[in-house]
């Protein structure tokens, strides 16, 4: 996305607006530019590891074990809020709460912004959350929010959050949690 | 669709919130046996509702969604309305269809998952209100009877447009009076029941939700009908307590005063539907 939010209300600055598109396979997209993979990988972790209250938003498609691969992603996430020393707020379904949600312990895609703001997160990871709730729920945050937004989508991306990383399966989120080790180190934080 | 999709990962357990763990544990899932008894003493498939406070519609969700057979596999098609203002929190997978829509979205449904899953019961199931099912979708829903979907159609009858403000219906009866329909309706309620009949259903039913555990009968009868049959239809009476000037507490009152006349008790079933029900009734599962 061009730039950090808040963005405001209207005109709705969605990305596609601004000719900002998903990466194409093997490639990666940070603000408006494609980049590879390793070096938005290198920049998610550092925004991670340098911006206030990171937290990592897991989606059902980790939360529940409905596949191995599922079950798999659900032990690499833990390790890499560890290593990013993020805390994890799980989005575990898309129902409107009511009356309202807990900001401490949930986030919701129709309101996202409330747990960003009750916890002043400055930067998250969206993971395993289904394409079109991500896609509204980046969309409110670039909108509401100054926080800095990863997705890491098993599919092809989302062009709303200020980096992308597409087709993430085990094997990159491995070398995500490796990368950040190294980034860490190179901080000065492990 | 499968029950895996509640199972929540070991690593994730102490992060999500109590009410996820206990849809995973303490609602009936792979229990064809489940029903309305368990509603006290188990985890129920609604976890809160936006209608208004002692809303009949409410009531009646709760009793369908406990008396389904199969829930983990259950598809729910709705369309616009009150319940529309329900299936958001449902935890079933729901699709909220344009309005008037929804017999054919249920067709179009039923037929991918017999294709895709053959070796799989997936049950699907319309709940509408009388505005979609009635007026605006009276086409598409008799013509998914006369292709013989093998669907479960329900609507929910309160006799008005309610969230709208009180425009009279085809299912409003004749004399009666609205905020937005001041002169009366001039002519007699739609019959649904006997269309559905007509049109070809093989277990038709009329009710009020006063009774909960006949709502759960029937409501099982019309599911393992359409599964084996072809279309079910069933006519539930939920109220608009609001519309008709009643106080929260008023609905069941008004269900059963309307027991014994307009709603009472009918049911039909054809001779395919007999056996059906018989063969379940032998396995006690109704």
């Amino acid at each position: 996305m061009a730039k950090l939010g808040p963005a405001h209300y209207s005109p709705y600055p969605v990305a596609v607006y601004e000719q900002v598109l998903t990466p194409p396979p093997g490639k990666a997209l940070m603000f408006t530019e494609i980049v590879d993979e390793e070096q938005a990988m290198r920049e998610a972790a550092k925004a991670m590891l340098t911006r206030e209250n990171a937290t990592i938003f897991p989606g059902p498609q980790v939360l529940y074990a409905w596949n191995e691969e599922a079950k798999e992603k659900a032990k690499l996430i833990k390790e890499m809020a560890e290593v990013l020393d993020a805390k994890i707020i799980p989005m575990y379904d898309y129902r409107p709460k009511y009356p309202k949600i807990d900001p401490e312990v949930e986030i919701n895609p129709n309101h996202p912004n409330l747990t960003i703001w009750h916890n002043k997160i400055k930067a998250c990871i969206f993971i395993g959350v289904h394409c079109h709730y991500a896609n509204v729920a980046l969309k409110i945050i670039r909108s509401e929010t100054d926080c800095f937004t990863i997705a890491m989508c098993s599919q092809a991306g989302h062009e709303d959050a200020m980096i992308t990383l597409r087709d993430q399966h085990v094997e990159e989120i491995e070398k995500f949690i490796e990368i950040a080790k190294e980034v860490k180190k190179e901080l000065g934080k492990a | 669709m499968s029950f895996k999709i509640y199972k929540v990962n070991e690593e994730f357990r102490d992060i999500v919130p109590q009410e996820v763990i206990d849809l995973e544990e303490r609602a009936t899932w792979g229990n064809p046996k489940r029903g309305v008894m368990d509603l006290p003493v188990s985890k129920e498939l609604l976890e809160e509702h936006s209608l208004c406070a002692g809303c009949p519609e409410s009531a009646a969700i709760r009793y369908i969604l406990a008396s389904l057979p199969n829930p983990e596999d259950t598809i729910i098609v709705n369309s616009t309305g009150c319940t529309s203002l329900v299936f958001p929190h449902i935890s079933l997978h729901t699709v909220h269809s344009l309005f008037g829509n929804q017999n054919s979205v249920a067709s179009g449904i039923k037929r991918v998952l017999e294709w895709r899953f053959p070796d799989k019961v997936k049950d699907v199931v319309v709940l509408a209100g009388d505005g979609a099912t009635v007026d605006i979708g009276l086409d598409y829903t008799l013509q998914s009877f006369f292709r013989q979907e093998k669907i479960t159609t329900i609507c929910f009858d309160n006799e008005v447009y309610a969230n709208t403000g009180g425009q009279e219906s085809g299912l409003t009866p004749k004399g009666h009076v609205f905020k937005m329909a001041p002169k009366g309706k001039q002519f007699e309620k739609v019959p649904m029941w006997q269309l559905a009949i007509d049109s070809g259903c093989h277990y038709v039913a009329r009710l009020t939700v006063s009774s909960p555990k006949k709502v759960e009968r029937v409501i099982k009868e019309a599911i393992y009908v359409a599964r084996e049959v072809g279309p079910t239809y069933i006519h539930l009476y939920t109220p608009c307590i609001l519309e008709i000037g009643l106080n929260s507490d008023d609905g069941l009152d008004e269900m059963r005063a309307r027991d014994k006349e307009r709603f009472a008790f009918f049911e039909y079933k054809t001779p395919e539907a007999e056996e059906v029900i018989a063969k379940y009734k032998a396995e006690g599962l109704l």
